[in-house]
Parts: C-alpha cells; sequence; structure tokens
C-alpha cells in the first residue's frame, strides 16, 4: 500500500490502531456512496472519535499531501465522498456522535458532526422541541453531512431546510487550526458569516467539528389530504394557488402518473392510477381551529381548480395511509429495475408541468424508464431513472438523458441541484449553470483556503 | 439415504464464478446506506464493512475479482447476526438472506471448515440419540462447577469453564431433554379437530425443556393431537450459518423423512429461529433435494408456524383483553427479529400477553432491535454480541419491567445473559409460558 508504515504508524499515534483502516476490504468499503459512479478505493481511512483528534488528523494528513474526503454516513448522491484519486485518505465522522447541549431557553442545540439527523430530531422531541430539516435519509444522515449539501426535505417549504437552522459552526482548517463562526444568539454580525459559506460546501472548505442548530417549538395540529388529477397543470395550478392564499402547507408533495403505477404494483393500496398526478398535503399549526380553517381552504381550492377526488384523512390512521403513498415512492422505483438514479432537477414552482412533460419526452426519447416525484411546493423534483447499471449501451442512453434534463431545467430557469448537491456527478456542469466568472471565483476561494488543494478537490467546482 | 454434496469451489476463479450467480442480487442493492439504521452490528462499530451494504459491495468486488482476499471477505461477512432487520428495512427490496447463505456456504466451501465445526455439524447434530446422552451427562456433571449467578434471572456461571464460557451467564442444563423425557409422542386430535407436529428444537428440546412443556400443556389443552417423532435432528441453522450447506442438507433430508411420514396440519415450534429456518432457508437449495424431497418441503414449509401464531392465528384463543388483576406483573415484550422479521409476527405474542389478567405489557424503546443473540455470532463474536445486546438491556430497565416476553430461545439466552451480567433481577420468559401458567393443570 502506497501511503508509507511510517505515516501510519503517526496516524494511529494520535487514534489507536482500531481507528486507523488499512486492510483492502475495509477500505473497499469506503470506495462509494449512494450515488452511481465508478467507486474509488482510498488508501487509507481513519476514524478520528475527539475533536482533538479530527484537528490532528487533518494537520497530519495535510502535511503530507494526502488528497482528503471527509465522509458522514456516505448517503449523498452525488459522489461527494467518492475518494479522490490518487494515495487518497478518507476521514469518517461517525464517531464524533455527541449531542453535546440542548437549550430549552434559547431554543438551540450544539452537537458534533457525526450525529444522525432523526435521533437527533427524537432527542430534541422528546424535550419538547423540533427540530424541522426532514431528508428521506434521514435515519441515517449526518448533521455534518447535512450542513455540507444543505439537506432539505418534505417540510421545505413551510420550515426551511438546514441553512435556515445554521446558527454557528465551528471547523478545522487545512492546518488543523480550529474557526469559529455565528453564535448561540438569534442575531450575530461578529465577523464575516462564514457558516453561510459552510453551506453545501461538499467538504471543500473545512471540517466541521461542532455544530449549534436552531431548534423551533413543534407543531400541535396538522391535517393531511390528496388530491387527484387528470390534468398535471391543475397540480401545479393548485399548488400556485394555495400559495398565492397565503397558506403554507408544511408539506406538499407530487407523484406523476409513472410513479403512481410503480406504487401502487408493489403497495397494491388502491391508488388513483389512472389519475396523472397527485398532491399530498399537509398543513400544521399551533391551533386545531386554525389548521381546520386552513385545510378547508385547501380543499376548496383544489376543487375549484378541478381535482378529480380529494381524500381528506380522518385520523391519524387514515393520514399514515394517505403519506403511504409517498413513502413508497422510492422502495417502488427502486424494485423496479436493478439501478436507480435519483435526480434532482429543480424549477420554480410554476414549470412543474413543463419540467414533467420534459422529462417524460426524454423518457421516450431515449427508451428509459422515468418516475418522477417531489417536493412540488419548492418544484424540487426527482425524476428517477430506472435501469440496470451492468447494461452499458442501456447505461449511455441514461447518461445523455440526464445530461438532457440539466439542459431542460436550467432553461427553465432551474438548478441542476435543489439538495443532493454537485459532488462529482454534476461538477462538470457548473459553467453551464452560472459562468466562468463564477467557476473562478469559486476556484480562487477555495486555493485560498485550501492552498494544496486537497479537501475533497474532485468535487463541487473542477 | 444418499449424503449431499454441494459444489466446492477449489480457486478463487470458481469462488468468484459461483458468487457471480448471485451478481442479479447483489446488483439490486443501490447502496443507499439505509441500513446503516438498523444493523446491530453496525450501530456498535460504524465500520462500513459491518453493514449490509459494504458487505454486498465486498461480496460484488470478489465476483468480479476486484479483490482477491476471499479470507478477509468472509471473516467480514461473519460479522453479522443473519437478523434479517436490513432485509426487512431495505427499500430496494434486495434478498439480502440469500445473498449472505449462499455467500457463506460458497466462501466457507473455498476456505474450508474447522475440525470442530465438522465435528458438530456432522456428526453430532444429526445423531438425537447422541446429542440427547452428552447433554445428558453435561447436565448431570455441570453441578459441581456452577456457581449461581442471578437467582431471579436463574443463570449460573463457572470459573473453571471460563475457557468454553467466557464471561457468559448461562442458564443451567436440566438433566434430561424433553425428548428423552417424553420418547416420541403421536397422539390424536382431539376437540379442536387439528393435528400439529411439534418441532421443539434444539434449545427448547436440551435447554428450556421448560418451553416445550409448556407448548405440549397449551396443545393438550386446546385438545391438538400432536406428532413428536423421537428422531427428528437439529433444523440445521447452525451448520447453515457456518457456510456447511453441506451438513445442513443432510440434517433437512433427514428431518423430511421423518416428518413426511405423518399426516398433520400445521408444523409448530416455540423456536422463532428454527420456524425462520425450516420457512425460508429449507426450501433455499432446492435444487439439491430430489424430485420427492422438494414436494414435501413445500408442503412442510407451508405448513410451518410459531406457537404464538398457531395459538392466535389458528386456533382463534380468546385474547380480548380482560381486567387486570390488581397485582398485575409490568412486563415487555422483546421482538424477536426472527418472530418479527422473518415470519412477520409481532401482534399475536402481545395479544396473547394483553389477554393475560396477571400481566401488564409497557413496550421499551426499540422493542424489535436485535438482542445480539444470533445464535453463532454470540459464539464466535462474544465481544460484539454482548455491546449489541447492552443496548437492548438498557432499552428493557428503561421500563422498569417485572419480567421480559420474548418469542425465542436465542433470545431468552442472550437476554438472560445480558440482564444476570447487570445484575438486574429481571426473569426472561417465553410468551408460551405465561399462556401454559395460565391454564389450568
Ligand atoms: C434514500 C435517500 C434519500 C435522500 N433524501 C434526501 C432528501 O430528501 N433531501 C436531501 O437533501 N438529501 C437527500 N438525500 C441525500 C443525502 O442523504 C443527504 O445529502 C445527506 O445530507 C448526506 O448526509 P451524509 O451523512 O450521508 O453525508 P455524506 O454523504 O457522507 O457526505 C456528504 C457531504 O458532506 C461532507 N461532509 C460530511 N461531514 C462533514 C463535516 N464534518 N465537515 C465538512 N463536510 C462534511 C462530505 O465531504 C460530502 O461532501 C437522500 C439520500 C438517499 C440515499
Ligand atoms: S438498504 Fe438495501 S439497497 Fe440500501 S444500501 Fe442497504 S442493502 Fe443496499
Ligand atoms: S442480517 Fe442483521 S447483522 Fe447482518 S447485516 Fe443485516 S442487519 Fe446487520
Amino acid at each position: 500500500m502506497p501511503v508509507s508504515h511510517a505515516l501510519i504508524q503517526e496516524f494511529i499515534k494520535i487514534l489507536s490502531p482500531n481507528q486507523v483502516l488499512t486492510e483492502e476490504a475495509d477500505r473497499l468499503s469506503y470506495s462509494y456512496d449512494a450515488a452511481v459512479l465508478t467507486p474509488k478505493i482510498p488508501a487509507l481511512v481513519v476514524a478520528p472519535s475527539t475533536e482533538e483528534q479530527l484537528g490532528k488528523t487533518i494537520k497530519l494528513a495535510y502535511e503530507n499531501d494526502l488528497p482528503l474526503t471527509v465522509r458522514g454516513s456516505g448517503t449523498n448522491l452525488s459522489g461527494a465522498v467518492i475518494p479522490e484519486p490518487g494515495d487518497s485518505i478518507v476521514i469518517l465522522t461517525n464517531r464524533l456522535n455527541k449531542v453535546l447541549e440542548i437549550n430549552q431557553e434559547d431554543l438551540y442545540a450544539v452537537v458534533e458532526p457525526g450525529v444522525i439527523t432523526s435521533q437527533f430530531a427524537e432527542t430534541v422531541a422528546a424535550q419538547g422541541l423540533f427540530y424541522p430539516p426532514d431528508p428521506g435519509s434521514q435515519t441515517v444522515s449526518t448533521l455534518g453531512g447535512n450542513v455540507a449539501l444543505n439537506a432539505g426535505g418534505l417540510r421545505g417549504l413551510k420550515y426551511g431546510v438546514t441553512k435556515d437552522y445554521l446558527m454557528g459552526l465551528e471547523f478545522f482548517d487545512y492546518n488543523g487550526n480550529l474557526v469559529k463562526t455565528g453564535s448561540r444568539t438569534v442575531k450575530c454580525v461578529t465577523g464575516y458569516n462564514i457558516g453561510a459559506m459552510m453551506i453545501s460546501s461538499e467538504g471543500t472548505l473545512g471540517i466541521f467539528s461542532k455544530i449549534i442548530l436552531k431548534l423551533v417549538p413543534p407543531p400541535k395540529a396538522s391535517q393531511a389530504m390528496m388530491a387527484v388529477y387528470d390534468d398535471i397543470n391543475k397540480a401545479s395550478e393548485t399548488v400556485a394557488a394555495i400559495i398565492a392564499n397565503h397558506i403554507l402547507p408544511c408539506t406538499l408533495e407530487f407523484l406523476d402518473q409513472k410513479c403512481l403505477k410503480y406504487v401502487e404494483a408493489h403497495t397494491k393500496a388502491g391508488l388513483p392510477t389512472e389519475a396523472a398526478a397527485i398532491l399530498l398535503i399537509e398543513v400544521d399549526g399551533s391551533h386545531q381551529a386554525g389548521v381546520d380553517e386552513d385545510a378547508a381552504k385547501v380543499k376548496d381550492i383544489c376543487t375549484k381548480v378541478g381535482a378529480k377526488d380529494i381524500r381528506v384523512a380522518k385520523d391519524a390512521a387514515e393520514k399514515n395511509k394517505i403519506w403511504e403513498a409517498r413513502r413508497n415512492a422510492l422502495p417502488a422505483l427502486a424494485r423496479a429495475k436493478p439501478t436507480t438514479v435519483l435526480e434532482d432537477a429543480t424549477v420554480p414552482r410554476s414549470k412543474i408541468p413543463a419540467m414533467v412533460a420534459e422529462v417524460n419526452r426524454i423518457a421516450e426519447k431515449y427508451k428509459i424508464d422515468i418516475g418522477t416525484f417531489g417536493h412540488a411546493g419548492d418544484g424540487n423534483l426527482h425524476p428517477t431513472i430506472l435501469c440496470d447499471r451492468r447494461d452499458t449501451e442501456e447505461f449511455k442512453r441514461v447518461e445523455e438523458a440526464v445530461d438532457e434534463i440539466f439542459d431542460v431545467a436550467l432553461k427553465l430557469q432551474g438548478t441542476l441541484s435543489g439538495e443532493h448537491g454537485i459532488g462529482q456527478a454534476k461538477a462538470k456542469w457548473m459553467v453551464k449553470e452560472t459562468n466562468q466568472a463564477t467557476v473562478d471565483f469559486s476556484k480562487n476561494l477555495r486555493r485560498a483556503l485550501d492552498p494544496k488543494y486537497l479537501f475533497n478537490a474532485s468535487k463541487k467546482i473542477i | 439415504m444418499p449424503e449431499k454434496t454441494v459444489p466446492r469451489p477449489g480457486s478463487l476463479r470458481e469462488l468468484a464464478q459461483l458468487l457471480m450467480s448471485l451478481d442479479n442480487l447483489l446488483v439490486s442493492c443501490m447502496r443507499c446506506g439505509l441500513c446503516q439504521a438498523v444493523c446491530p452490528v453496525y450501530g456498535c462499530t460504524f465500520r462500513e464493512a459491518d453493514v449490509t451494504r459494504g458487505k454486498i459491495s465486498l461480496l460484488e468486488n470478489l465476483a468480479h475479482e476486484v479483490i482477491k482476499d476471499a479470507n478477509s471477505v468472509d471473516d467480514r461477512l461473519n460479522r453479522c447476526l443473519l437478523c434479517g432487520s436490513c432485509q426487512a428495512n431495505c427499500p430496494s427490496g434486495v434478498n439480502i438472506m440469500e445473498i449472505f447463505i449462499k455467500a457463506r456456504s460458497f466462501v466457507a466451501g473455498y476456505r474450508g471448515l474447522g475440525a470442530i465445526k465438522r465435528l458438530i455439524f456432522r456428526h453430532l447434530l444429526p445423531h438425537p440419540r447422541l446429542f440427547n446422552f452428552l447433554t445428558g451427562i453435561t447436565g448431570v456433571l455441570q453441578g459441581p462447577f456452577l456457581k449461581v449467578a442471578n437467582r431471579r434471572v436463574g443463570t449460573s456461571k463457572a470459573a473453571v469453564l471460563k475457557p468454553f464460557l467466557g464471561e457468559r451467564h448461562i442458564p443451567s442444563l436440566p438433566s434430561k431433554s424433553f425428548s428423552s423425557r417424553h420418547g416420541s409422542i403421536d397422539t390424536a386430535a382431539g376437540k379442536s379437530g387439528l393435528k400439529v407436529a411439534l418441532f421443539p428444537g434444539c434449545v427448547p428440546d436440551k435447554l428450556f425443556e421448560r418451553l416445550s412443556e409448556a407448548t405440549l400443556k397449551a396443545l393438550n389443552y386446546h385438545g391438538v393431537g400432536v406428532f413428536m417423532p423421537a428422531d427428528l435432528v437439529c433444523c440445521g441453522i447452525p451448520a447453515l450459518a457456518s457456510g456447511d450447506s453441506q451438513a445442513f442438507l443432510n440434517l433437512t433430508s433427514k428431518n423430511i423423512q421423518v416428518l413426511a411420514k405423518a399426516e398433520f396440519d400445521y408444523l409448530v415450534t416455540p423456536c422463532a429461529t428454527c420456524a425462520a429456518n425450516i420457512k425460508e432457508n429449507w426450501p433455499r437449495f432446492m435444487a439439491s433435494y430430489t424430485e420427492t424431497e422438494k414436494k414435501d418441503v413445500d408442503s412442510l414449509t407451508a405448513k410451518t408456524m410459531d406457537i404464538t401464531q398457531f395459538l392466535v392465528s389458528v386456533l382463534k384463543i380468546d385474547t380480548t383483553p380482560g381486567t387486570k388483576n390488581s397485582n398485575a406483573q409490568k412486563v415487555t415484550y422483546h421482538d424477536s427479529c426472527h418472530l418479527k422479521k422473518s415470519l412477520g409476527v409481532s401482534a399475536q405474542p402481545r395479544a396473547i400477553i394483553q389477554s393475560l389478567p396477571g400481566y401488564e405489557l409497557v413496550e421499551m424503546p426499540e422493542a424489535d432491535r436485535c438482542c445480539g443473540n444470533g445464535g453463532s455470532f454470540n459464539l464466535f463474536h462474544y465481544g460484539l454480541s454482548k455491546d449489541i445486546g447492552q443496548r437492548k438491556r438498557n432499552n428493557i430497565v428503561s421500563v422498569h419491567p417485572e419480567a421480559v416476553i420474548c418469542g425465542c430461545p436465542a433470545c431468552l439466552m442472550q437476554l438472560m445473559d445480558m440482564l444476570s451480567q447487570n445484575n438486574d433481577d429481571i426473569p426472561v420468559k417465553h410468551v408460551v409460558e405465561l399462556y401454559a401458567d395460565s391454564l389450568p393443570g
């Protein structure tokens, strides 16, 4: 193995023998993430369990010119933790997993980066508070990974995404020095707003060791419904009308016909497979009466716009049933074919019908299966391509289709990625969405903060 | 009966070719990583090679000859309880157990089995009399060596046996197994009009014979005819888990031969692991059976069920929750993986507990998280098994129960060991024991 024995011993001195993984079988299991991309086996994997170990590890790796990737749970969908080419090192954060403080009075929490999102949300909930960001991977994703990718989730429309909860950060720079930004206060203008820059930095600027997150009081009441449409434009008009009426549902999800067919085939739950699309809508708030009023208004809007059928959940069991369609979207699609390419193109809300039409046209053009679901409230769609990565000819068509989906999203004034990140997968597209000056500026920024360009170099900006 | 044989790869290339037969299954893992949330081993070690996604990727790379060190892949493959939690939770519906069981068999065939495993799987388990004889003497001889570890839990420890037992706190062996006490049983259907084959399973037969007695009592009470031939052998799971599919198949075909002779409506067992193994693994190697065996396996697996499922779903015993006694015992229920995740049985045991006036059920956090026993996993990875068990123990004591109830003897052993080592005075019981105790006689 190319990293010298002496260097490995130095890492072991900082950490301990079982925190330094050198065997091929162990290293191989850090060669991939959830993106369908070519894996790369790192030369070394280390698992610090204290902030001090983390800092020293970074310093030692940097001094020895090791290309470096920091990895949370490896669930990102853009190749953001596929190790760097050459003799690279992977630094794991999952042993840095302590919730350090939950402050009930000032409504914030301080956590280490390896804390699992849903475990954190449950811990906070047990104390009567609420941490809203809920990515589909929340049972496994780390808060560090959430910050580094600005993870969103179902509640984005009303409650925002991870960036809306980041109050402060401590992170290590390439020298292994600890940098602090933000604070435990609601207002803070001390220094640059470095936290904003670290949001969705994808491990390219610094490595978080502590995160201060905002908490909010939980909603006390909610109401869910499903609206069925035979025309996808009407679904989109409904979304626009709900928002124009100043109602912000906590979730406003969308499944297209193809997706519905897959879900129904998988669950046999009696979904309207003839529908062009369905919306799943949930409103919440602090008073039942207010929520009921909003729900009635939403129902009204759905009817007026022309929903074919509206099912309002009468109790918790019915609400659960309504959400089952959405929960089963990915499982149903994933089971249909061996490989699942989960895309993330995002367009302004009003462009959803145009985007879905384009996705369907592209599917036909390249003769591939695509089911689309997503967060209608934020225009964040997940066209999901079903294929078999072993079929190289088909996979080439898939790659072309993905390129065309990006093209279309940009034409519709959308963006390459709503929440899954740029990583390796979309780095080459950055110029197209922005311009060369933006890419150069970003590179200069990176060089200033990482002179040897070792932090996740092949990701984000290339 | 001809001995079964299975393919034994002689070279890495042959091993890779055998593993390629699993390629269609391996490729369906989409690397989402959601298995991290439920894998008990990963939950302790946070190592990717310990979670399903990591193991699948290792096997894929071994199949495609990217990695050439089969032994180190095997070592990681074996750090797994075969608990099925990952499969039950996998959004992509990957047939993980098929992958793991077949891969263990291929890799063990390549690597070879240790002498002790060979001796046990091929010479002890297939011979019920020898097995009963040996456990019988152990039962008599253990007396002087064992010291009570926890009276309430019912465990002992033995300093002189430390090389074999480690730090374990174990239940003591009864001097006579259930099967040597009863010989073969064959009674006619009574008022229920049903007859079942009783498959006690090694642990309820030899170690926790009280579970088999309770099962028999419940069946007798409800007028269910019982068929239990004396020459039933181990269901085969220990051999299969160690990759010895040859020994497994020989055990299976012995059992099939014994069982196929008789007429019965269901095959019931108080051992969730046996039930899951019969239903899921006996048919797994279909190609290795004779035509008659294939038919027998089909009919047997369709008839197999856990005792609580039989009581509630077939016999339809009255499970309306009644008023509780004023001194009802507060108990909590642990979902055995093989019961809930393999057989889908989680409502029935709870329904039984709730129907009994003497018990009040309180749910513990993570009731369906694996206890860490995993049969042979506990033998070969005791440190890990204990770490996993400690989390279960903490969940149990967090609701301050007077007893823990579960539905699988393997969990019973593990929970007893964990509680006893933590000095918790909490006895562990099987659901069927509670039920049988509530019956007259
Ligand atoms: C089934 C599924 C559903 C998903 N649903 C959603 C969804 O609804 N919304 C959404 O936004 N995403 C979703 N994702 C994508 C992904 O889970 C999220 O982006 C998540 O935030 C990644 O967390 P992680 O811990 O796995 O990070 P990783 O994948 O390990 O890393 C992600 C990035 O964070 C960086 N990073 C990690 N830790 C640190 C640290 N301490 N300091 C600096 N950088 C760090 C890494 O270098 C990398 O660039 C989904 C993924 C899957 C597989
Ligand atoms: S949950 Fe299933 S599909 Fe996802 S990584 Fe684990 S085994 Fe693969
Ligand atoms: S069977 Fe259990 S122990 Fe094995 S990988 Fe799956 S969840 Fe982990």
